[in-house]
């Protein structure tokens, strides 16, 4: 991950801030910065998004390709994730620096949407056993501004809002062989329900508090993470500690509440957004990556 | 409690130039004549080629009698003698430390130009350059002047006066070095109750204003005591100012600093 070096006396100063509620830009301890959502930015794919958290720019994409079910779950659909670092975000992803950095957070997402209620992976199916839907999420990160996991979760949730998958029609031949039929119109599609699609909240440990969406100078003087994923309900799905300190029980336990409690609230300010962005219909008008 | 704000991204409105100009600003790309005139003598920023001179940043024309120079929006930091810089310590080397100050090559801080605690004045010894590392450490960030510029771009700083050294607690916002006025002086203790050093290579460290002026510091002794909170409001509440002049282009200096800090206080610190 991209980190700045900081002086002594300026970790103390984000120390003693992070005590008394009060981060160096104005926050308290639970606050996000102001994220900026738009969606359908990439044409040629099912679905997209483009989320900017401060100075973190993620874009993510979504196609929907047709494949075979897996072996021991036959009737269902299935993700599958990649992250690529672009060179773009910090000369530390130059070349194959990015690589590790990528596969851990693809193995996070998997790990956060293994749970069964997340995706309702059975309206992937086409035909049991042999067709169904695959949707390959691929995430793109622009910039690193602190806070990856985040991000790209609210990007994957807002990018799985937007997809439409084409209505498939099979038809049986004479023979027995099954013919699967697109439909033509563009608008005949199915959209997904995201309402249990999980969101990552990172808490960071910063002395003996804890706070939600770190910059990259609050995460140079945390020593340790914890990485929770929350559905709009408040139920949690996945759990991962990242970072070289420890934590004690009970600050996990506190900072698993806080992650409850944001998570929820998270999920309704994004939810507002999207059916915001979704009522102005044709009429939006799109910034992309030159506004 | 939490407080989670999302927005949909608006496009940015080219604003128009909002006081009245004297003459249109010419504004080039690199690879644009400037003139075919052969009368001028080039400046920074341009170079001659085949009888026309030819821009080599994009930013706009100054004309000086007969001075062609570009000065660009957004550039490296490039070294001027007698700015004030604020920079951040990368390496400790043998009788030098290597200085961070987001220009195209590291500035250098050699050890005879360096105080020693206690004001004292006397050769540097072989024990001095030993204990390097206890005066000044990777990643600590220090103010000083650029004594001279080398031939081939780099900056050599000087620290040689009480006002400068090590700087302790505080926030550093990085900005862009062409968004600074230069000025008579760059440290202002601004009316609100912090003090600001406006760095010309565009970093900027806000930091309380210390209670006593003792003289024999040096800039050596940082206070480890924890900020009080009204202080850390006024800091966080500049560094939001400084940053939203940034994204409007302002140009930086403790004047326009106060102004938005006293527009920004009816709103809160967020």
């Amino acid at each position: 991950m991209a980190s700045v070096v900081l002086s002594e006396a300026e970790k103390l100063y984000v120390v003693h801030g992070v005590q008394e509620d009060l981060r160096v830009d104005g926050r308290g301890c639970e606050d996000y910065r102001c994220a900026e959502v738009e969606t359908d930015v990439v044409s040629n794919t099912s679905g997209s998004a483009r989320v900017k958290l401060g100075h973190t720019d993620i874009l993510v994409g979504v196609k929907a390709e047709m494949g075979t079910p897996k072996l021991e779950k036959p009737d269902e659909g299935y993700l599958e994730f990649f992250v690529d670092c672009s060179a773009n975000a910090t000369p530390e992803f130059e070349g194959r620096g990015g690589e590790e950095l990528g596969t851990e957070i693809a193995n996070t997402l998997y790990r956060v949407f293994s749970s069964e209620s997340s995706v309702d992976l059975k309206s992937l199916c086409i035909n049991p056993r042999e067709h169904c839907w695959v949707l390959y999420v691929d995430v793109l990160l622009l910039e690193c501004g602190g806070n990856l996991f985040d991000a790209i979760s609210i990007a994957v949730k807002a990018a799985l809002f937007n997809t439409r998958i084409p209505k498939v029609r099979v038809l049986e031949d004479e023979e027995g062989s099954k013919e699967i039929e697109l439909s033509d119109d563009p608008y005949d599609c199915i959209r997904l329900n995201v309402v249990d699609v999980p969101c990552i909240i990172t808490l960071s440990k910063i002395g003996y508090r804890h706070v939600v969406d770190a910059t990259l100078q609050e995460e140079a003087c945390s020593l340790a993470s914890l990485l929770i994923s929350v559905t709009s309900k408040g139920a949690l799905t996945s759990m991962k500690k990242v970072g070289k300190g420890s934590l004690d029980p009970e600050s996990i336990f506190e900072m698993m509440e806080t992650g409850k409690r944001v998570g929820k609230s998270l999920h309704v300010a994004l939810q507002k957004i999207l059916d915001e962005e979704e009522s102005l219909g044709t009429s939006r008008q799109k910034v992309g990556f030159l506004g | 409690m939490a407080a989670i704000t999302m927005r949909l991204p608006v496009a940015r409105k080219a604003v128009g130039p909002s006081a009245p100009r004297g003459s249109e600003k010419h504004l080039v790309a690199p690879g644009d004549t400037i003139t075919t005139d052969t009368g001028y003598m080039r400046g920074h920023g341009t170079y001659v080629d085949e009888e026309k001179l030819i821009a080599s940043v994009a930013g706009a024309v100054e004309r000086v009698n007969k001075l062609v120079c570009v000065k660009a929006l957004k550039t490296r930091y490039n070294g001027e003698v007698g700015d004030i810089v604020v920079g951040r310590i990368t390496e400790v080397q043998q009788k030098r430390w290597k200085v961070e100050t987001n220009s195209r090559l590291d500035s250098v801080l050699l050890l005879s130009s360096m105080n020693l605690p206690g004001g004292e004045l006397r050769r540097r010894s072989a024990e001095d350059e030993l204990a390097m590392r206890d005066y000044l450490q990777e990643g600590d960030l220090i103010s000083a002047e650029v004594q001279s510029v080398f031939s081939d771009g780099a900056v050599s700083l000087h620290t040689r006066s009480l006002k400068y050294g090590k700087l302790g607690q505080g926030v550093l916002v990085q900005v862009s070095p062409s968004l600074v006025k230069r000025q008579k002086t760059h440290f202002h203790d601004l009316p609100c109750g912090a003090s600001v050093i406006l760095g010309n290579n565009g970093f900027i460290w806000i930091y309380p204003t210390p209670e006593q002026k003792d003289e024999e510091a040096g800039g050596f002794t940082t206070s480890l005591e924890p900020v009080p909170l009204s202080d850390r409001e006024v800091i966080s509440r500049l560094r939001n100012c400084i940053v939203a002049l940034v994204t409007q282009t302002f140009m930086l200096f403790d004047t326009s600093i106060l102004y938005c800090y006293e527009a920004s206080l009816p709103h809160q610190v967020q």
